[in-house]
């Protein structure tokens, strides 16, 4: 198989190992008098957008900050919780560059490119440097030193954390440093603005037309460069792990400009979230893969056995994620405890009054800590009960804010029974296509962070979004975008009365209009809600090509409903959140018809790909190196039509092999 | 739809932007349930008037699992409702009985004006962080990390200074609008640890002054923003701060 002549992904010469360093040190570089006055939009401002927004700043360059919240902290990235993986071998378990790459490369499920992911590694440890630099109160050790816990697909401890909160401490550093900069004056912020549109002259992108979301007004923005540090599209499922807010708009603006967009069915679900519990739900709460460390997956052997939790002796458990993967246990990736737990529920073993949950008990690892800590403080013979209450007390600190919110929002109390989990979406792997240098099919424009598909494959492992996010905008942007930008000094500032802006905002007003006028009978929650269903049942956990056919068809009948019925409310001159969710459903509905296409074309099953025809006797994901070892980089070519380009992936490293968790 | 058997009076401070007045407004929610969150509650009002051709009331949200920071609605009398210690979007039905009538306003404060019904302007709380809300170390110029060794007890002391999710509520409670535990926090957590010693005292000065600047009023240590806090940030740290402010006023040397 040969790669698409459309699709160069840039990857250095050399071996492994040497290829970045030999990167960084021979790359087109920029002088600082050239840099001050090079302008550089970035989109979006969760890690990946303040990491890069702050880090460019510093560089010298000029930067405008993006998002659509009334502040740059508020961005999704604060919502992760478990940690931030490195390659530090802090824990002297055997960890290393190589081991982490590996890890990441099979966790993908074979399926990422070599180059990206050990760059990824290679930088890891950078990120853990920087962020304590900054302040972030990572958790630590009595002696002072950094503290690590374990995540799933890994078999060594290279996790740093900041209790159940490490997204929220990760990005307070790296807004920080973004403040840090707008104070300076070199970041100007813009915040309560919404991507409507990139504008490209010539081919290349210098701009975008953003819509300020309190007054409703147009802006025009003109940029050397454009970045789009924007997230992932879960919210495509309606009901998901993402922030209300999260969209695929600005993706997919520039997917419809000439970006391919890469791997679009590559979907996350994440195997311990709270069950939905009524049709009102309008997102669904992560409970962090840390807690799998500790705790203990099980259903009962018994088929709708009636008991409490407490009341199935031991013997009457099936933990069967240790029963079927001995070597991982409850750490096996996320794709697989998510596909062993819709196993269990569908064959009838399920918990709750829904039946479709499994339990998270923490039991056994509550006396186990309980007893170190007794240990520790030297008291001989204690109860049971105290015990008890010591090890409580460590579950407490490396996981209180986690079990509040479970009690929060189900009304149970998870230190006295075993919550209840089922999977939910989480996290893209699929993106904008980039090369080795991050940037997209349309020169100038780069995807950072979530937005991109690049890191990991067809299933991202635990800790590796804060990582790469990171990565991606303190230590590879900074670099990969003077390739770039070393050729455009002679490019001055284009006024943005130019005629591509002028179109392009005309574009984007014309659309407003047409959403307005329509003037329909539904809401555009009612057209979410019934994308998100199709979504999941058809392009959710597992894909047969019988349901997707029929999603595709279905999903072409939804966007003609949605052009001719919805209603949106108000005015376009005011603060309006039916008018931003009308745009970003609409364009989520032409993704969702995308992913099935992709997922349909993918005559494999990889990752959080499942194909139903392809598994082994065991139920486990069938791959097919020989036709699908490539990244799916689709081109728009207008409404419902799609043109596949593929970048072959080359294994040169890492022998290709069936992923044994077992 | 219908989604449980509550049946509930809102009473909704409707405003259409921040040159024009306000007033409240009265709505009914019905069909409610206890497990849904206060915000979906709203959801659901929000359908209901749509679907009769009204506009629907205007508020902000963004993560609702209460780590964001963006909700911020004035409940009852209290900024993000009836329990301690949670955001509004964390704030489930079963809090309050069938037939209640629920009071809704946003944060009041001359440096938080409303944009819009419920949704405020907080970009106070961003110009104050650019004052001096961080550690001046540019990307590319750290050491390895465990060459700096933190007593665990700072760490610990850092972080929970460290988990204020910039919500506002802390302004929204205090009779006299000051921001001074939101502020405190950022400033306790930079100071307690070795990073961010080297420039503690300009720092203080800086985001005090900015805070100022922005029409927050002074402290009394009435301590209504403790209590109210949906993340417990402790008052310790606006001790913490006057420590340092006054440190920093009488021993900083700029001639």
């Amino acid at each position: 198989m040969a790669s698409s002549s459309k699709l160069n992904a840039k990857i250095p010469e050399g071996i492994l190992e040497n290829k970045w360093t030999k990167y960084r040190s021979t790359v087109h570089l920029v002088n600082p008098a050239n840099k001050r006055s090079l302008e550089v939009i970035v989109v979006g401002s969760g890690l990946a957008g303040s990491s890069a927004a702050a880090s460019l700043a510093e560089m010298g360059y000029k930067v405008k900050v993006f998002c659509f919240q009334d502040s740059p902290r508020r961005a999704h990235s604060i919502a992760a919780q478990g940690g931030v993986n490195a390659a530090k071998n802090y824990q002297n378990d055997g960890d290393s560059v190589y081991r982490l790459f590996y890890d990441t490369i099979k966790g993908g499920d074979y399926r990422a490119r070599e180059a990206n992911v050990h760059r990824l590694a290679e930088v890891s440890g950078n990120i853990i440097d920087q962020c304590v630099a900054q302040g972030v109160p990572f958790a630590r050790e009595y002696g002072g030193t950094l503290s690590n816990r374990s995540f799933g697909g890994t078999q060594v401890q290279r996790t740093f954390y900041a209790a159940g909160q490490t997204g929220q401490q990760l990005l307070l550093g790296a807004y920080s440093a973004l403040q840090r900069q707008v104070g300076m004056g070199a970041v100007k912020l813009l915040a309560r603005r919404e991507m409507m549109d990139v504008v490209t002259i010539d081919g290349k992108a210098r701009g975008i037309i953003a819509r300020d979301l309190v007054t409703g007004k147009l802006e025009r923005h003109f940029g050397h460069a454009v970045l789009l540090c924007t997230g992932g599209y879960g919210n495509v499922f309606y009901l998901s792990t993402n922030a209300m807010g999260c969209n695929v708009t600005a993706a997919w603006k520039a997917h419809k400009k000439g970006a391919f967009f890469g791997n679009p069915c590559y979907t996350q679900i994440h195997p311990t979230c709270i069950p939905v519990s009524g049709d009102h739900q309008s997102k669904l709460t992560l409970m962090s893969e840390s807690l799998r460390n500790d705790g203990r997956i099980w259903v009962p052997k018994q088929k709708d056995d009636k008991r409490k939790a407490k009341d199935i002796p031991e013997e009457e458990r099936d933990y069967y994620l240790e029963r079927r993967y001995p070597a991982f246990g409850n750490l096996v990736p996320r794709d697989v405890a998510s596909r062993a737990a819709k196993e269990r529920c569908d064959a009838g073993y399920g918990v709750g009054t829904s039946k479709m949950a499994v339990y998270l008990d923490f039991e056994a690892n509550m006396m186990r800590y309980g007893q170190i800590e007794a240990n520790k403080k030297n008291l001989h013979n204690p109860s049971k009960e105290e015990i008890r209450a010591l090890g409580k007390d460590v579950v407490k600190e490396k996981y209180g804010n986690l079990f509040d919110m479970y009690k929060q929002i189900t009304d149970e109390d998870p230190y006295e029974m075993p919550m209840r989990i089922y999977p939910a979406v989480h996290y893209t792997m699929g993106g904008l296509w980039v090369d080795y240098n991050l940037m997209t099919t349309v020169p100038g424009l780069y995807a950072l962070g979530e937005a991109n598909f690049s890191d990991h494959g067809a299933n991202r492992l635990g800790a590796s979004a804060l990582m790469q996010g990171l990565a991606d905008g303190y230590f590879v942007i900074p670099y990969t975008i003077g390739d770039y930008l070393s050729e455009e000094i002679r490019t001055k500032s284009i006024p943005t009365d130019n005629e591509a802006f002028v179109k392009a905002e005309a574009e984007v007003q014309a659309r407003i209009d047409k959403l307005f006028a329509i003037k329909g009978t539904k809401s555009v929650d009612n057209f979410h809600k019934r994308l998100g269903k199709i979504m999941w049942e058809k392009c959710g956990m597992s894909r047969d090509k019988e349901g997707l056919t029929w999603a595709i068809a279905e999903i072409q009948k939804l966007k003609a409903e949605f052009w001719s019925d919805v209603r949106v409310p108000g005015t376009n001159n005011e603060l309006n959140a039916e008018l931003e969710k009308a745009g970003r459903v609409a364009d989520f509905i032409e993704l969702g018809e995308l992913m099935c296409v992709d997922a349909l074309n993918r005559n494999e099953s990889c990752g959080g790909h499942f194909r139903e025809e392809y598994q082994t006797p065991e139920g486990e994901a069938l791959r097919d190196d020989d036709n699908f070892a490539f990244v799916s980089a689709w081109e728009y070519k207008g409404e419902s039509n799609f043109e596949l380009h593929k970048e072959e992936l080359k294994f040169e490293n890492i022998k290709l092999a069936q992923r044994n968790y077992a | 739809m219908e989604h449980g058997n509550m049946n509930l009076t809102l009473k909704v401070w409707k405003q259409k932007n921040k040159d024009s007045k306000g007033r409240f407004e009265t709505y009914d929610a019905k069909g409610i349930s206890p497990d849904m969150s206060f915000l979906e509650m709203f959801d659901v009002v929000n359908e209901q008037l749509i679907s009769s051709g009204k506009e629907p009331i205007a508020f902000d949200h963004d993560c609702r699992e209460g780590i964001c920071g963006m909700c911020s609605m004035y409940i009852n009398g209290r900024p993000h409702g009836p329990k301690g210690g949670v955001t509004t979007c964390q704030l489930h039905m079963r809090s309050f009985k069938n037939g209640d009538t629920i009071v809704v306003e946003p944060w009041r404060s001359a440096a938080f004006p409303v944009i819009k019904d419920l949704a405020v302007d907080r970009s106070s709380f961003d110009r104050i962080m650019s004052a001096g809300g961080f550690v001046s170390v540019n990307t590319g110029n750290a050491k390895d990390a465990n060459n700096i060794l933190i007593p665990k007890d700072d760490a610990d002391t850092a972080f929970d200074a460290a988990a204020c999710i910039g919500c506002g509520a802390c302004v929204a409670a205090c009779k006299n609008s000051s921001a001074m535990l939101f502020v405190s926090a950022k400033v306790s957590q930079l100071s307690l640890l070795p990073q961010g010693k080297v420039e503690k005292q300009d720092r203080v000065l800086n985001m005090v002054k900015q805070m100022d600047e922005e029409g927050f009023g002074n402290c009394t240590n009435t301590g209504a923003c403790e209590a109210e806090c949906p993340k417990s940030i402790s008052l310790e740290n606006i001790a913490r701060m006057n420590r340092e402010y006054l440190g920093a006023s009488f021993t900083q040397n700029k001639a």
